[in-house]
């Protein structure tokens, strides 16, 4: 599994990569894998506003229709359009070409309570 | 052998159906249909085969379907069970079937008392006092009792509008919730299988509006505190609603209003016999409490003065949910069934579908980790942690069974169990199919562990093999192209 160390992570398995005041969001390589191929993916419109908690996309794999929560809060800056045509770029890479939202955020300091690597591996073991 | 698309057949301008020339004198298309409307391709090339020919080719697709009356089909959650042919002879009677709905009522009192009394049995089986017969599936009966509680909540208090999903529902209960209007929020599962208390209390808020609850749940338990969440729930102020897939389980033995259950919803084709799928029609039936009932759909069927007729009267009525009354020809089956097995044979289909899981995860348990170690009501749930190490997932367990002529149980449902394989026998199977079945599941354990590609590629006998299920969804061909 790869996590890398400079994101940070939630207990229902998104990333968060912060950016200055944005920050992009995903699913980590546990929950792709856990979800298994993935066929389709739902992403909001730029410029809806998600408060921390509230469903942001949903992922459906051959398995299972997955709601995929947002941890931060925030104005959406930037969708991947990209998953539309590849929904597999989540599986393939999960943290580059399989990004979700990128997110203004609404208040940097709700990074904080976010998982570091280590505590998120030791989740997810 | 290759069962080639029927446009894809030779034709050679025949024409293979000779009518009567003085009954259908032959005119242009256009002067009896608008062939503006039909595109330039639909009729140009439509295969001029004989009746035969046609014949034979439906035929021979039929013999590739896999189906209950050649084979065992233990699909979890689904109730599979063996639909008697009286049902279909029945339901066939001209006295059924040559009626319409749109004649008088003096001349429909047979069908409208088998509705009547159909409603009643319903009644009788949940315990509540509200009926209608209307929806056309059970997500619609779902749908429907919804609407009923939106419209609940409008006329006494329009802040509720959150309903509550445990984890392990079925998919379309946050749909049909979300379809009427309401927010839906998930409840956690506890490590036993049953609903989790403390997350139920906390989302008990002024919001809460109800919970939809499957009895037993999916994964095949009978929740341990329903009391104890039936007496939270009605002291929030919301309804109890009752996902009625599983009554399988529960006939003659629970009455689920007295454990406290409001609404509900029965799929009349896995409980009641009435055939499976391929589309519908289907019929979900819904019961509903006191509280509800001035909401039901109109019409309800009424007796009065020894005469059934349809009533309007429902007040806060949300409407007709169905043309016409429901899907009669489906509910006339099921009012079949309950008449063949009477009130006792009703309980003792219960007690052979719950005998029967359990006798199956019994006999299993020792070769395929069981989800949970408690005993199981319709359905067992296994996973496939034994046979991880050699890297067979139950995937492959259940692609291995169509080898052995086995239609594959339900798998990685429900979604909170890991590499889920959930089997449902039903009580129509006799212990001989039963004990084959465990032979064979013994059988691929082993083949496991000797030979695990064999299982891995599996199936090897089928017409057709692994079926490539990403690329399927991914880049679906809805739509024939020559």
């Amino acid at each position: 599994m790869n996590f890398p160390k400079e994101l940070l992570y939630t207990k229902t398995h998104e990333f968060v990569k912060p950016d200055g005041n944005n920050a992009v969001l995903g699913i980590t390589d546990y929950a792709q894998s856990q979800l298994g191929d993935i066929v389709f993916i739902e992403l909001p419109d730029v410029g809806t506003k998600f408060t921390k908690g509230e469903k942001f996309a949903v992922v459906e794999s051959v398995k299972a229709v997955e709601d995929i929560h947002t941890p931060v809060s925030g104005e959406v800056m930037e969708i991947n359009d990209d998953l539309e045509a590849n929904p597999n770029f989540v599986n393939e890479d999960p943290y580059s070409k399989g990004w979700l939202i990128k997110i203004k955020l609404d208040s940097p300091d709700e990074l904080k309570k976010l998982l570091n690597l280590e505590q998120y591996k030791e989740f997810v073991d | 052998m290759e069962e080639k698309l029927i446009f894809n057949y030779k034709t050679h301008k025949r024409e293979p159906i000779a009518l009567p020339y003085d009954d259908f004198q032959y005119k242009n298309l256009d002067e009896i249909i608008d062939t503006e409307s039909i595109s330039d391709n639909a009729c140009k090339n439509f295969p001029d085969l004989s009746e035969p020919e046609v014949v034979r080719h439906f035929i021979r697709l039929s013999k590739l379907n896999f189906n209950i009356d050649e084979n065992f089909y233990p699909l979890g959650s689904c109730t599979m069970k063996y639909n008697p042919k009286v049902n279909e002879l029945i339901s066939r009677f001209k006295g059924f079937s040559d009626i319409h709905p749109a004649q008088d009522v003096e001349d429909l009192q047979g069908i409208l008392r088998i509705l009547f009394e159909l409603g009643e049995y319903f009644k009788d089986l949940s315990g509540l006092p509200g009926v209608t017969l209307q929806p056309a599936a059970g997500a619609h009966g779902e749908l429907t009792a919804l609407f009923m509680m939106k419209a609940y909540f409008e006329d006494t208090a329009p802040n509720k509008n959150v309903i509550l999903i445990p984890d392990t529902s079925h998919g379309t209960n946050p749909a049909s919730a979300q379809t009427a209007g309401f927010k839906t929020v998930k409840i956690k599962s506890n490590a036993d299988g049953d609903t989790d208390l403390e997350d139920l209390k906390a989302h008990l808020n002024d919001d809460f509006a109800g919970i939809m609850l499957t009895i037993p749940n999916t994964l095949g338990l009978f929740d341990k505190h329903i009391l104890e969440i039936s007496k939270l729930v009605r002291a929030s102020g919301g309804f109890l609603y009752m996902d009625g897939a599983n009554m399988n389980a529960l006939m003659g033995k629970v009455i689920p209003a007295d454990v406290g259950v409001d609404v509900m919803h029965f799929n009349l084709h896995k409980t009641f016999s009435t055939p499976h799928g391929g589309g519908g029609p289907g019929s979900g039936p819904i019961t509903v409490c006191s509280k509800l009932q001035r909401y039901l759909p109109n019409p309800l069927i009424i007796k009065s003065d020894n005469q059934y007729k349809f009533s309007y009267s429902n007040s806060g009525s949300i409407g007709k949910v169905k043309e016409y009354f429901g899907n009669i020809g489906v509910l006339l089956k099921a009012y079949i069934y309950i008449k063949s097995l009477g009130a006792e044979g009703l309980k003792r289909v219960t007690e052979f579908a719950v005998l029967n899981a359990n006798y199956i995860r019994k006999s299993l348990e020792d070769v395929y980790k069981p989800a949970f170690s408690r005993i199981c009501m319709h359905e067992c749930v296994f996973t496939n942690e034994y046979q991880e190490k050699s890297g067979v997932k139950t995937l492959h367990i259940a692609k291995r069974l169509l080898d052995y002529h086995i239609h594959a149980p339900t798998i990685y449902f429900p979604l909170i169990v890991h590499e889920a394989l959930m089997i449902e026998p039903t009580e129509t199977e006799s212990k001989e199919t039963i004990d084959n079945f465990i032979e064979i599941m013994k059988k691929i354990a082993q083949e496991s562990k000797d030979n695990p590609d064999l299982v891995k590629n599996a199936p090897h006998n089928v017409f057709r093999k692994k079926l490539d299920e990403v690329l399927a969804a991914r880049s679906p061909v809805l739509k024939w192209r020559r």
